[in-house]
């Protein structure tokens, strides 16, 4: 056989294991680390995947900023939990991403080096309490519109995970809404905290729906794949259709002038958002961009002689056994 | 033996818990690995509830009507009883694993012997809280060894950490005249019982650990008469912020 024949003979096998791939795909079955799978498939969910992992451990930093500082008891306890449920999601999306043949230290540098991105809102700070009661409703309430479609994803350990990352969100979404409804309940002080928190958090939750779809470049190839099941501008506007009332119901005002019930289409209509700031935050200039990062590779640099330990124990400990075996 | 002397001996076992829980909290999202990371924060957990349950019984016993976050938010410092092991800084994960493993031993003792009290609430809370500590002195223990036993590094490290702490594992077992009272009564435990015990079970680990056992003419003592190290300080700051800046709100 000539290198043309084998090549046009490895090309048609590709062709026919592409043809499986789609029509499991088409048929709602998952697609498992061991199956094949097209290049650009493992690539495209190696990049989604640790970009929510990322988003995970960089999103304990915010909150944790708090930790410290929550106002009660019970608020301490609940935060630390929620911040530790994140590391958690961070363990099994990193997990999911590993089955893929990539490394969590690789990955990792990834994120320290800037090359792998995470969601851009915990760029922004946090400034009073009230942000934490606005980050668990509408930073996680966001979250779970872009992440429930994604527990019926074609990717198997990707969807399995998302089964239980949902589960806990939509926990920590009330939790936050309940600490809102307790500031909007308290004095003008408490109030004025959590409208205050409502302004500076409502823009950036409606752009972690990602750009508008005339922007988006990865639609079309993630809806084929399960990836999206639905538009970006389609999620914000199911956002904002489910969030307003719940504003309606503490008191409290979106910060939008153009925001109205729209009676024919039945949702509501928004002002513009502002997307120079969204680029300007996602290219590494929010406040808080390179202090996140930092944060990060400080806890990786300074745990290095930690992991080293831990490895070197272990071998001892092996060599141990090897030789009170012998 | 009043109500009073009770609420005290509380502060003593309870105020150990709340500072560490606390100290730890601060680590959240810095750990060395991610598994560490989640493993602290559960025992940072456990501490805060387990103080949660000590405070809420201080609230039923005080005569005024106060409630768990007054409680752990409204003292002055020279109100809080924990001892100084607890309020030593993060300095580096050896400190953290060094200073958790210190406590852990002692806090599964005296919890052993508090089970077995008369006071019905103390046995529960010891129940309860054995389970987890339980849990807390394995993982600690682990760690020391891991970094004794591991790379030169870490060894160097875990021996400073070791060193450093070592002066303040005596106050552990110092018994305040409060004390006294309650272990007399039956409701306490008498620590000093408890201390060769404890040093055997240390020294028995560091030296499976290949770490030196430190040598000391004088230990720290202070916190469980309320004078504490110049920590304390800040980390009431940083815990009472809210509570300070915004009184008698619910939140």
């Amino acid at each position: 056989m000539n290198t043309m024949e084998t090549m046009k003979n490895t090309n048609e096998q590709t062709k026919s294991l592409e043809d499986i791939f789609e029509a499991k795909i088409a048929r709602d079955e998952k697609i498992e680390p061991k199956d094949w799978m097209p290049e650009k498939y493992r690539k495209t969910h190696i990049r989604q995947i640790s970009q929510h992992a990322h988003s995970e451990i960089v999103g304990m930093l915010p909150e944790g900023n708090w930790i410290t500082r929550a106002p009660s008891l019970r608020r301490k306890v609940a935060l630390l939990a929620k911040v530790q449920d994140e590391a958690g999601h961070g363990l099994y999306l990193y997990s999911a991403c590993e089955t893929l043949g990539v490394s969590r230290e690789e990955l990792y540098e990834q994120l320290h080096s800037g090359k792998a991105k995470y969601s851009s809102i915990f760029n922004y700070p946090t400034l009073t309490w009230a942000d934490i009661g606005a980050i668990g409703w509408l930073v996680d309430g966001a979250a779970i519109i872009n992440q429930v479609p994604l527990c019926s994803t074609s990717f198997g350990p990707y969807a399995r995970a998302m089964v239980r990352v949902c589960k806990e969100e939509s926990f920590h979404q009330r939790q936050g809404y309940e600490i809102m409804m307790t500031l909007c309940n308290g004095t003008q002080e408490q109030k004025d905290m959590a409208q205050d928190a409502l302004n500076r958090w409502w823009w950036p939750a409606l752009m972690m729906l990602g750009p508008t779809d005339d922007a988006s470049t990865h639609t079309e190839q993630s809806m084929k794949w399960k990836l999206k099941r639905k538009t970006n501008d389609e999620l914000r506007q199911q956002f904002i259709d489910q969030t307003v009332p719940q504003a309606d119901i503490l008191g409290l005002k979106v910060p939008d002038e153009d925001l109205k019930y729209n009676n024919e289409t039945g949702h509501y209509d928004f002002g513009e958002i502002d997307w120079e700031e969204f680029w300007q935050v996602v290219k590494g200039h929010g406040m808080c961009n390179k202090e996140r990062i930092s944060a990060r590779k400080n806890a990786w640099d300074n745990g290095e002689w930690v992991r080293d330990a831990a490895v070197a124990y272990a071998e001892k400990q092996a060599d141990k056994e090897v030789k009170e075996a012998v | 033996m009043t109500n009073e002397n009770l609420i005290e001996y509380i502060y003593g076992i309870a105020d150990n818990s709340l500072i560490l829980g606390q100290r730890i909290s601060e680590l959240c999202g810095h750990g060395p690995t991610l598994e560490t990371d989640i493993a602290m924060t559960n025992i940072a957990l456990d501490l805060l509830g387990q103080t949660r349950s000590y405070y809420q019984y201080v609230a039923e016993l005080s005569k005024s009507d106060i409630t768990e976050d007054d409680v752990a938010f409204l003292r002055t410092e020279r109100e809080y009883k924990n001892v100084l092991l607890v309020e030593q800084p993060n300095t580096d994960f050896a400190y953290v694993i060094t200073r958790q493993y210190f406590f852990d031993v002692f806090h599964f003792m005296l919890l052993k012997e508090l089970e077995n009290s008369k006071n019905v609430n103390f046995q529960a809370i010891a129940k309860k809280s054995l389970k987890e500590v339980s849990y807390h002195k394995r993982f600690s223990g682990d760690w020391l060894k891991r970094l004794g036993d591991g790379t030169e590094e870490s060894k160097n490290k875990a021996q400073k950490a070791v060193n450093d702490l070592w002066v303040y594992t005596n106050e552990l077992f110092q018994m305040t005249s409060n004390d006294k009272i309650i272990a007399e009564a039956g409701y306490g435990v008498n620590t000093e019982d408890l201390k060769a015990e404890y040093y055997n079970a240390i020294k028995a680990l560091l030296k499976e650990a290949t770490l030196d056992i430190p040598e000391v003419e004088y230990f720290q003592k202070g916190g469980k008469d309320g004078i504490h190290t110049e920590h304390m300080g800040y980390i009431l700051s940083d815990m009472q912020y809210m509570q300070r800046t915004y009184p008698d709100m619910k939140w």
